[in-house]
């Protein structure tokens, strides 16, 4: 049996330290080789027999038991219920005593294990050191972030405490991106649960033009548009948890002001952006990568082997499509308007793109599939495109409709419907990330796929946020290829 | 029963501060109210239920049974039998405890005892400070702390 013990001083009042670690699912808050973490049932972190489910930045999945926890002794003690690394009899003790000497905090962290013969010293190593060690001084690093962001907020003392000037693409009425406009906004000091972010970039979406064009109602004019950005956390607010200033961070969510130089938003909306990848990148991949996610894992679970049919193959949710569908096994086939786009589509894993400048691909489609047509169809042309979609469906396909850049898609025929045993879905992204841990769970899938180079970006066109107008007229006319990124 | 706790981090390893304290019949070699004392009965002052006989500098005299004593806990508890101080039931546990990360100690010594009703904090008061801190402060400066 293996035990491992390790031990620290921490510069805080005990009942600052408790506060965090008795939250059995504060850890993917504090500790750096944690991604991401859920208590299994919805159940209060603080009851005993609750099941923490997390994953480790390295990939590892564990799932681990609280079974005592004592609020007058500071005990906490779980165990490893199963994980992909090989601890065995995993049972660990976390206690805290108060430091009287000095207002400080001790604290002692203890656990015994089996191992594989032969892995015991790296594995002791592994908990000693890359999970308690390392606990430990991300511990201090993020009460010391915390305790000085939260005077920040209550003294108002540092320069950012206040009020601050910045820009925004204003939208000062429905119609189109001639009512955009280009003025100084004041960004209120985070509240409570809230951060203020140093936007770095913005992603541009056909979303916005819905918005500017009065088709999806997601604001009030006038008021800042745009739905994805990344930057650089500038404070926080009080009961935030997780991110500090300093921290590069990325969001992608229904409240639109995503274009603007500075932003206060909820905490909750926003998520990290791993050190390997670029502000820019990340601004640029979030919502369309978020929406290939849920397409392709959420609303149809694509099999290897299936047929999918992906629409404006070479845009900027199409490639990622392409790329993804690809790796997931599936038969990617493309529609594009011109053969520049095709050969970018077919460099993205697209293995049959259709040229159908006035979106009629069925016959095509038919032809490549020997007449069956496609399991699932992604759907974001809509009303022009409608019978084509029909057509190229095979029976018991499914019909994902998440966008109608040709204008709304009628409601569909039920006889058209049953004649193939249609499955018909209307998904909203922001339905899907409504829910904070599903949302980080989404982004991780994305930045994965990024890291492991099976989501490629290639950001082609920036423009500065001041000619939002011109980007989104790009986009609208089809004159793009890939993600468009405003730059602040 | 009124429980006095204090704690400290000496900046030593237990190793070294456990051999510095664990002589039952060395408390005027580091603490300084202590001035002299001895183990009745001529015991090893490691032998559980040796008794300590010893005088504070103030001049008064107070004799402790040794209850339990732990090299590997590093820890030992003792009662007072006969004290000037007016406490029944009294009980106490010094204690130490590794600090892995800069190899350091984490110094515990508790007291749970009864007393006269009004005398509770003075009490606990002079046996946390007077006692038990004053201990903490001379071994960080006897070995010299951060």
């Amino acid at each position: 049996m293996q035990r491992v013990t390790r031990s620290a001083i921490i510069d805080a009042p005990i009942e600052r330290v408790w506060e965090v670690l008795r939250d059995f699912n504060s850890h993917d808050r504090w500790h750096p080789a944690v991604a991401d973490s859920h208590i299994e049932n919805g159940e209060a972190p603080d009851q005993i027999g609750c099941v923490r489910n997390f994953h480790l930045r390295d990939g590892a999945h564990i799932r681990e038991q609280l079974i005592a926890l004592s609020d007058t002794d500071h005990i906490s003690t779980y165990c490893i219920l199963d994980a992909t690394v090989p601890l065995q009899r995993y049972v660990a003790t976390l206690q805290l005593k108060p430091v009287t000497d000095g207002n400080r905090t001790f604290w002692h962290w203890q656990s015994t294990f089996d191992t594989p013969p032969g892995r015991e010293a790296e594995l002791a190593g592994m908990v000693g050191r890359g999970v308690y060690e390392a606990g430990f001084d991300a511990l201090r690093r993020y009460l010391r972030k915390s305790d000085r962001s939260s005077r920040t907020t209550v003294s108002g003392t540092t320069p950012h405490g206040g009020e601050m000037t910045g820009q925004a693409v204003i939208l000062k009425a429905f119609g189109g991106i001639e009512q955009l406009s280009f003025d100084n906004i004041q960004v209120p000091a985070p509240g409570p649960r809230e951060v203020r972010i140093r936007q770095a970039a913005a992603g541009i979406n056909y979303i916005d033009v819905y918005i500017c064009r009065g088709e999806y109602r997601m604001l009030t004019p006038p008021a800042a548009l745009g739905m994805e950005a990344a930057g650089t956390v500038i404070d926080i607010g009080v009961d935030v948890h997780g991110l500090l200033p300093g921290d590069r961070v990325a969001y992608a969510f229904d409240q639109p002001g995503a274009f603007a130089t500075l932003r206060t938003l909820q905490a909750e909306q926003v998520v990290p952006i791993p050190a390997d990848i670029e502000i820019e990148t990340a601004a640029a991949v979030l919502f369309k990568g978020m929406t290939a996610e849920y397409l392709l894992h959420r609303v149809h679970t694509v099999r290897a082997g299936e047929t999918i049919l992906v629409h404006a193959a070479a845009g900027g949710v199409g490639t990622f499509l392409c790329q993804w569908g690809k790796y997931l096994g599936a038969r990617v086939i493309g529609t594009v308007g011109t053969e520049e786009k095709a050969r970018i589509a077919r460099d993205n894993g697209c293995d049959v793109p259709i040229v159908s400048p006035d979106h009629s691909f069925a016959d095509a489609v038919k032809a490549t599939t020997q007449g069956r047509g496609v399991d699932v169809v992604f759907d974001g042309l809509g009303r022009l495109a409608e019978r084509e979609n029909y057509e190229s469906l095979a029976s018991t396909g499914h019909w994902v409709s998440y966008g109608h850049a040709t204008g709304p898609l009628p409601p569909i025929d039920p006889a058209l419907q049953s004649a193939k045993s249609l499955r018909v879905s209307r998904p909203v992204l922001f339905h899907y990330t409504a829910d904070p841990v599903r949302l980080r769970a989404m982004a991780a899938n994305v930045f994965t796929m990024l890291g492991r180079d099976v989501l490629k970006v290639n950001v082609r066109h920036r423009y500065p946020l001041a000619s939002a107008a011109s980007a989104l007229d790009a986009l609208e006319s089809r004159r793009t290829i890939g993600p468009i990124v405003l730059v602040a | 029963m009124i429980k006095v706790y204090t704690s400290s981090v000496i900046d030593a390893s237990a190793d070294a501060v456990w051999a510095h304290i664990r002589d039952f019949n060395g408390m005027p070699k580091w603490h300084p109210a202590i001035a002299e004392s001895r183990i009745e009965g001529n015991w090893p002052s490691d032998r559980v239920g040796c008794i300590r006989n010893f005088q504070l500098r103030d001049g008064g005299n107070i004799r402790e049974q040794l209850l339990t004593l732990s090299d590997y806990d590093y820890q030992c508890t003792y009662s007072i039998l006969e004290s000037p101080m007016g406490v029944d039931n009294y009980i106490a546990t010094l204690k130490l405890t590794p600090v892995t990360d800069g190899n350091r100690t984490f110094a515990e010594w508790s007291a749970e005892f009864d007393t006269l009703p009004g005398q509770e904090r003075r009490l606990a008061d002079s046996i946390g400070q007077g006692v038990f801190q004053a201990g903490f402060d001379a071994l960080k400066s006897y070995f010299g702390h951060r």
